[in-house]
């Protein structure tokens, strides 16, 4: 595979390579004679000041080798690896393959690591101090983006070290999270629920869940109109951790809290996604991630077991 | 008034001059020479006095601290340690971070400055005394000088063919140097990797590689340098021997030759009359050239490869003493008292020039500045990052939170507790644990979340500070950054 636009440039800089060492050589020899006006005083005739004399000081001849040297270096250099246009070089070398064998060496170092996790129950993994720090180390990298790196989430993105989970806390249920991502979807609902008038009289009711401040008077008139919610969210409102649908009843709002925000979501909408993690982790690290995540809401039971 | 006649400098070929023109010149005297000639061994005859003296305990001082020091233990760890691996860098009681390299560039600085003020007082005191490349030399000499004898034996030793006597001496001789050098080369990477752990991996030949490589890559660089380099790399590689003239001036103490009183030179009987004979003091026996490391004749004034040795000196003393002379013919003065005679008391007033004050401020104040922060230092850092995932979050009723990564490296050697918090705004809080414990000489990031109360702030950034105590050891240290408010 050739990195050059043209078949010009190859050749071009080929060139240029080659006849810049040949030009160093003819350099050196040619500079490496003078034409001494004075031999027998050891000057070389050049006068300053009116009497201040330039001494042919002759530098000891090992230091032209020194740069005949770097010629041979440079031609030898040339031949062994990729310099002249499209000529690979003797030894093969690529960057890239320089990458990989250094990415290879070092997934060869941490295998049997990750093969000591893989495994432990992830119970047993989150108590484990090295996994915990290359857990951390993966999930700054990974997951610190959205989630923050205190994982305490922000506007739309969840919390991940409290015990409310939108599709489940178990070890496993994160681990599937990670690998296929989640698509979470609240569809529009205000022509389901009815009149705009329904609809905040719901708002109301999904406040109450929660004990937060909110109009009884509207909520008892928005408590029937929540059945269509209750589809997904449930008849109490708890949710459904199948469907990904959030618990109303635990003053806890991923998308904003208050009417105006209960009002926006139930009117417009909302997709929500979380990537899937399976093409940029391997199966080890995920395992050790997810183990990870459970430890933020199971410090304590992660340190007993 | 008749204005200046403007001066004009010719750079011109010498026997332009004669000829005219230049074009005359050229071609008629010229010849075309080598810019480059074969190097030409110089076998230094050893000499005895005083400032022989002076550089062999000047070799014995540098040499005791270079291969003693990494075997110094402080505490539990050696005391002089420079852990590139975990990037602490231990020196006696103290740690430093890579963060403190402020410190090593207040050390350069402090080093060139007295170079130039040793230079402007006293010559090239360095290069006679301390520097590595004469310090080496000298001992290698000194090996050469037990087993294959003076100057002359060695000069005759070269000049013969082959011998079993030639064999065993250079072979003896190269040895010896060999096991200094290597010695040398295992002295360094003790700097770096623990000595005693470096010494049981060498008997046991279990030496890393770069371990390997570093020893054997500095052994043969004080092989070569110490060994065949010597004087050509003052001359041809050293970029000091070059500029150590801008440092000079007429107050400079140098090895001088006292010009006045040895010319003309000539050899004479110990009884002759000198006046009878028209001579001066100097008796051409040449003593001068034969001990000089670097192969010049000092009668020919200041020369940039003479390295301040004083080794002409001490060698004239000793021919001047035996022809009951004065001594002093070649001696450590200044151009200044040469010509003009003046005594050592009158020279060492000279000491004290506009030069001389000006450097030794400017080094003063460095060192102080270094001594007042190095005491000043508090023993532990810290760096704030403000999130990048999360700008700003609404928690609890209303509350603005701002997350944060602090780096804490604890730069002492004891496990120390941190306690954190912040300023700048009204009610600002830290909302996660404030205390922090970070083990002895390890650094910690942690994330920190911080809380403002419901509209405690206007939209947008505010300035604010980490404030944080050490709780163990001492000390505070204040660091900005910013609060993000969002818009409603």
């Amino acid at each position: 595979m050739s990195d050059f636009t043209s078949n010009f440039w190859p050749v071009f800089v080929t060139v240029v390579t080659l006849v810049s060492i040949v030009a160093c050589l003819l350099l050196l020899w040619f500079t490496g004679k003078a034409r001494a006006m004075t031999a027998s005083d050891n000057t070389t005739g050049h006068v300053w000041d009116g009497d201040l004399r330039e001494m042919n000081n002759p530098l000891p001849r090992w230091w032209a080798w020194l740069f005949v040297l770097t010629v041979i270096f440079a031609l030898i250099y040339l031949a062994l690896y990729p310099g002249l246009g499209n000529y690979a070089g003797t030894l093969g070398w690529t960057s890239t393959g320089q990458h990989q064998a250094e990415l290879d060496k070092g997934n060869a170092e941490v295998a049997p690591l990750y093969a000591k996790f893989t495994a432990m129950a992830p119970e047993a993994v989150a108590a484990d101090p090295q996994a915990m720090a290359i857990g951390e180390r993966l999930f700054m990298n990974n997951c610190a983006q959205c989630h923050g790196s205190d994982a305490r989430g922000s506007k739309g993105i969840p919390n991940l070290t409290d015990t409310d989970w939108l599709h489940g806390g178990a070890p496993a249920t994160i681990k599937e999270t990670l690998v296929k991502g989640r698509m979470g979807n609240m569809p529009p609902m205000a022509a389901a629920v009815g009149s705009p008038e329904d609809v905040r009289n719901v708002a109301q009711y999904v406040l109450s869940l929660s004990g937060s401040p909110h109009d009884s008077l509207k909520a008892a008139l928005g408590k029937p109109k929540f059945a269509v919610c209750a589809a997904c969210h449930g008849a109490d409102g708890k949710g459904n951790l199948a469907l990904g649908a959030p618990n109303l009843t635990d003053d806890i709002w991923l998308h904003g809290y208050g009417e105006a925000a209960i009002l926006a979501m139930v009117n417009n909408g909302k997709v929500n996604q979380m990537p899937a993690q399976a093409d940029k982790l391997t199966e080890a690290q995920i395992h050790v991630l997810a183990s990870y995540v459970w430890g933020f809401s199971n410090k304590g039971v992660a340190a007993t077991k | 008034m008749m204005p200046p006649e403007r001066k004009v400098i010719p750079i011109r070929p010498e026997p332009m001059a004669a000829a005219g023109t230049c074009e005359g010149a050229r071609g008629v005297d010229g010849e075309m020479i080598s810019l480059y000639a074969s190097h030409e061994k110089i076998y230094p005859r050893s000499v005895s006095g005083l400032f022989s003296r002076w550089r062999w305990a000047m070799v014995v001082l540098t040499q005791l601290v270079f291969y003693g020091l990494p075997w110094l233990e402080w505490g539990q760890r050696q005391a002089v340690l420079f852990d590139l691996g975990a990037r602490r860098f231990y020196i006696f009681g103290l740690v430093l971070y890579p963060q403190d390299f402020i410190y090593l560039t207040g050390l350069l600085v402090i080093s060139a400055l007295s170079l130039f003020l040793f230079t402007a007082v006293a010559g090239r005191l360095w290069c006679g005394y301390a520097c590595p490349q004469t310090v080496y030399t000298e001992i290698f000499l000194w090996i050469e000088k037990r087993v294959e004898g003076d100057r002359s034996a060695r000069m005759r030793r070269d000049a013969k063919p082959w011998s079993a006597d030639w064999l065993w001496r250079k072979g003896t001789k190269h040895g010896l140097w060999l096991a200094v050098a290597l010695w040398t080369g295992f002295t360094f990477v003790g700097y770096f990797t623990p000595v005693r752990e470096l010494a049981r991996e060498s008997l046991q030949l279990s030496l890393s590689a770069w371990e390997l490589f570093w020893t054997l890559f500095y052994g043969f660089a004080t092989y070569g340098n110490a060994g065949f380099m010597r004087e050509q790399v003052c001359k041809h590689m050293c970029p000091y021997a070059r500029f150590q003239s801008a440092m000079f001036d007429r107050d400079t103490l140098i090895v001088t030759y006292d010009q006045a009183r040895g010319e003309p030179r000539g050899a004479r009987s110990r009884k002759a009359d000198l006046a009878v004979l028209n001579l001066g003091a100097c008796v051409d026996c040449s003593l001068c050239v034969q001990v000089c490391p670097t192969g010049i004749d000092i009668r020919r004034g200041l020369q940039y490869e003479c390295i301040g040795c004083g080794a002409c000196a001490d060698v004239c003393d000793t021919v001047m003493d035996k022809m009951g002379y004065a001594r002093g013919l070649v001696k450590y003065t200044t151009e200044n008292a040469m010509s003009r005679g003046w005594t050592r008391a009158q020279t060492l007033r000279h000491v004290l020039r506009p030069r001389i004050l000006v450097y030794t401020s400017v080094l003063g104040a460095i060192v102080v500045a270094m001594l007042v922060s190095l005491s000043l230092r508090t023993p532990f850092k810290v760096d704030v990052v403000r999130d990048r995932g999360i700008t700003a979050r609404i928690v609890g009723a209303g509350r603005i939170e701002n997350v944060y990564r602090l780096q804490l490296m604890n730069a002492t050697e004891s496990a120390q507790q941190y306690k954190l918090s912040v300023t700048g705004l009204p009610g600002l809080a830290i909302s996660s644990e404030p205390l922090v414990a970070v083990d002895a000489t390890q650094s910690r990031w942690v994330a920190v979340r911080v809380q403002l109360p419901p509209e405690g702030a206007m939209p947008g950034s505010h300035p604010i500070r980490f404030e944080i105590d050490s709780l163990d050891a001492g000390g505070h240290l204040s660091e900005r950054s910013v609060f993000l408010v969002p818009q409603p």
